[in-house]
């Protein structure tokens, strides 16, 4: 049975111990009129339907983290099981097979010694089941029960429905916490592994990039990471920023300083909308449009070696994908500057210009200067642009109409390649993704720091 | 009701009345729809001190602000009217605003120093005006300025500190000293000392009064005792007209009109 179906049947239990729990509240209110009760008839329900959903849904989760194991742990202890491989692909293959035949995902199994493991899972899982589905019954009855028995009028449900409401609350924020602790310790476990089979300093002092998944052992040599950070800063920071912080600076003043209210509600909206479009469709128009074109263009000025992708393709685009990054902070903090600042100056006698240039920029400073970290890291993370407009070649070249490569393509080749998961040639792709994780981290906390210590400025 | 000037040198106000160096002809200030301003003179004289009173609302800042054309900055504002700086219209078309600017500074209710050094601050003013061609003028205008606001001997070791990093009061006189840079002609100045406590607000009343002698200045105040103590004349403001203009010991001893009398007497709003 699907943990859903588990955690639905809560829920609607849970939803007769609300109903419950408040006409007995309403109850107390009729036997005696004259006693306030302590808490609102609502609470009650709350009260009641918290102690009814809550366990039950907490062994649904459990049991389903639980239950496969123990299906799998009594299918073993059936004789058919002892005519399996002890170890290996093809253990795992076998009991792939009967599971999906037990559960109809499958009509029929390839390898004859998964026959005799079908019945056994049938009977294993139908057993869980039960148990499962008895259980979560009686764990939510059970919490409802005890629950019900302690209302009183005189019973505080409110605040202890409150604190039960802040720790939901904190346990859903742990979710996304948790995530990012969880991401970064699967990365590092396997750039230990990397580690282990090139040297760190090889990764990350070498300059020549060509790792190759049919080695039967890893040259070091071919590890050099250099030309993928050369790329990466290249096409992101330098390229990508050349574009937007113009762009989005001076849109951010027009639009704070310049624009009329009814330009500016029309403006803003579809400049933010420049960030809601899909990667993928940049991709498309760096690799059909922009890349031709710079290609065509770097031929007409002389340059034999421009190619069909090309850095400055892909950076010119991703350029402008963030220029909504950098404008809508720029933005907020030019707009943060107090207005008092601006008719100083005015009335000083400064014209609009030398009012912006001299004083809000240098006022909104810190303001603009995380929102182009904060489009740093994101250029440097942006990865389906690189994919079809920047080329598979490692160059370590200031040439812009070359092809490179960056952290986020190799990670997409190595990971993608038919290279097995215990070769370098795709390890590697997890030493990357940690140094782009640790730069993108240390980039946004950087920046949000900058940001509360210039918010608090003006406080 | 406007008195001109030559009103009010019947009195015994014993100075003789200097020629105008502001005047308003029939000014009214609309923000959109709503009239702000309406159709108000007055004659503002040199080297003295004029007093704005009036109770919150009645549009004193407006007014002032139309002095230094600071009402353009404001999105559908817009005066009717004209004002004459030494016999000049400066809402006539082709009138430089950033001209007019330089030679009628402003220091407003709270203190607003740029987010640069003490120096930049003072030194904003002539830079963009183009006033000094060497370092060593443009220091001697910033030193000469912060002289001149009282703030010299507080600052002078500390020149390159932020401006926001001083006192209420101090950064009030840093904003007077900013305004005097560019040497203008006419100072106004919107609720000054609100912001200030007694003894800053002491020094800058000193300040106002040494100042007089260079500068036509226009206060606003909601203090009648600042009033009375800075100011040689008085206009009384209500619901956007004035209401009795004179000479401040006139004003305060010997009002003509009932609404004036209330207001410096605390029966109004
Ligand atoms: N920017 C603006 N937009 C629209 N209306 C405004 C604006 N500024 C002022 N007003 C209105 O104009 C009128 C006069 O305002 P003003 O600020 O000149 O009054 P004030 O006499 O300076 O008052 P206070 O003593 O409170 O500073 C008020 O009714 C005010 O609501
Ligand atoms: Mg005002």
């Amino acid at each position: 049975m699907s943990p859903a179906i588990l955690i639905l049947l809560a829920f609607g239990l849970s939803l007769a111990g609300w109903l419950a729990a408040r006409s007995r509240a309403w109850a107390f209110k009729r036997a005696n009129p004259a006693q306030r009760l302590a808490s609102l008839p609502g609470y009650h329900g709350w009260y009641v339907a918290l102690w009814v959903a809550v366990p039950a849904v907490v062994f649904a989760v459990a049991w389903s983290i639980l239950s496969p194991n123990l299906v799998l742990a009594s299918v073993l202890a059936d004789p058919a099981a002892s005519a399996l491989p002890a170890f290996g692909f093809e253990r795992q293959t076998i009991l792939g097979e009967a599971r999906a035949v037990a559960t109809g995902k499958a009509f029929a199994v390839f390898n004859p010694l998964a026959q005799p493991l079908i019945e056994p899972f049938r009977n294993a899982l139908h057993r869980y089941d039960i148990i499962g589905l008895l259980v979560t019954l009686a764990v939510a009855l059970g919490g409802g029960t005890f629950g019900f028995l302690r209302l009183r009028p005189d019973f505080n449900t409110r605040t202890r429905v409150e604190r039960s409401v802040m720790g939901i609350l904190l346990v859903a924020s742990l979710v996304a916490v948790l995530t990012t602790a969880g991401i970064f310790l699967s990365l590092l476990f396997e750039t230990v592994r990397f580690f282990g089979m090139v040297s760190p300093v090889d990764f990350l002092t070498g300059t020549h990039w060509s790792p190759d998944p049919m080695a039967a052992s890893a040259d070091p040599g071919n590890y050099g990471a250099i030309p993928l950070f050369w790329g990466t800063l290249y096409i992101g920071a330098i390229i990508a920023m050349v574009v937007a912080i113009p762009l989005g600076l001076m849109s951010a003043i027009y639009l704070t300083q310049y624009a009329s209210s009814s330009v500016r509600k029309v403006m803003k909206p579809l400049l933010e909308l420049l960030a809601g479009v899909p990667t993928v469709v940049y991709g498309y128009f760096a690799a059909l449009t922009v890349a031709p074109a710079v290609r065509d263009f770097g031929q007409a000025i002389g340059i034999a070696s421009a190619s069909s992708e090309s850095a400055l393709a892909a950076g010119l685009v991703m350029g402008v994908m963030i220029i909504p990054f950098v404008s809508s902070m720029a933005d907020d903090s030019i707009a943060a500057v107090p207005q008092a600042m601006r008719d100083g100056s005015l009335a000083m006698g400064a014209t609009r210009s030398e009012t912006i240039v001299k004083v809000l920029i240098p006022a909104a400073l810190p303001g603009i200067v995380a929102g182009v970290m904060l489009a740093v890291s994101r250029a440097i993370g942006e990865t389906m642009i690189v994919v079809m407009a920047a080329g598979a070649a490692a160059n370590l070249s200031a040439n812009p109409f070359q092809a490179m490569t960056t952290v986020t393509f190799q990670i997409v080749a190595m990971l993608t390649g038919e290279g097995s998961f215990d070769h370098p040639a795709t390890l590697g792709a997890f030493a990357l993704g940690m140094l782009l994780f640790l730069v993108t981290l240390t980039l946004n906390f950087v920046a949000l720091r900058v940001v509360k210590r210039y918010r608090e400025a003006y406080e | 009701m406007n008195a001109p000037l030559n009103a009010a040198a019947e009195n015994v106000f014993p100075e003789p009345v200097a020629e105008a160096k502001i005047s308003a002809r029939n000014v009214s200030v609309y923000y959109g729809a709503k009239q702000a301003i309406d159709s108000v003179s007055i004659d503002i004289p040199k080297n003295y001190v004029t007093a704005f009173i009036g109770p919150s609302g009645c549009g004193k800042s407006t007014f002032l602000r139309t002095i230094n054309r600071m009402n353009d900055t404001i999105a559908g504002a817009r005066v009717d009217g004209e004002i004459l700086l030494d016999g000049e219209d400066i809402y006539r078309s082709g009138m430089d605003v950033v001209q007019l600017r330089a030679r009628v500074g402003m220091v407003f209710q709270k203190p607003n120093p740029f987010p640069k050094t003490i120096y930049e601050n003072i030194a904003y003013g002539p830079r963009i005006h183009g006033l000094t061609t060497s370092k060593s003028e443009l220091d001697g205008i910033v030193e000469s300025s912060l002289q001149r606001a009282g703030l010299w001997d507080e600052v002078k070791d500390r020149l390159t500190d932020s401006g926001t990093a001083l006192s209420g009061g101090q950064q009030q006189r840093l904003c007077i000293a900013r305004a005097i840079a560019v040497d203008p002609e006419v100072i106004l100045m919107d609720e000054p000392c609100s912001a200030l406590d007694p003894i800053a607000t002491a020094r800058i009343e000193e300040l106002i009064d040494e100042l007089r002698g260079k500068f036509a200045i226009v206060i606003v105040t909601h203090s009648m005792q600042q009033a009375a103590r800075v100011s040689q004349r008085t206009a009384f403001f209500h619901l956007g007209k004035i209401v009795e203009y004179g000479t401040t010991s006139d004003i305060f001893t010997n009002p003509r009109q009932e609404r004036t009398k209330d207001y410096i007497t605390g029966r109004y709003g």
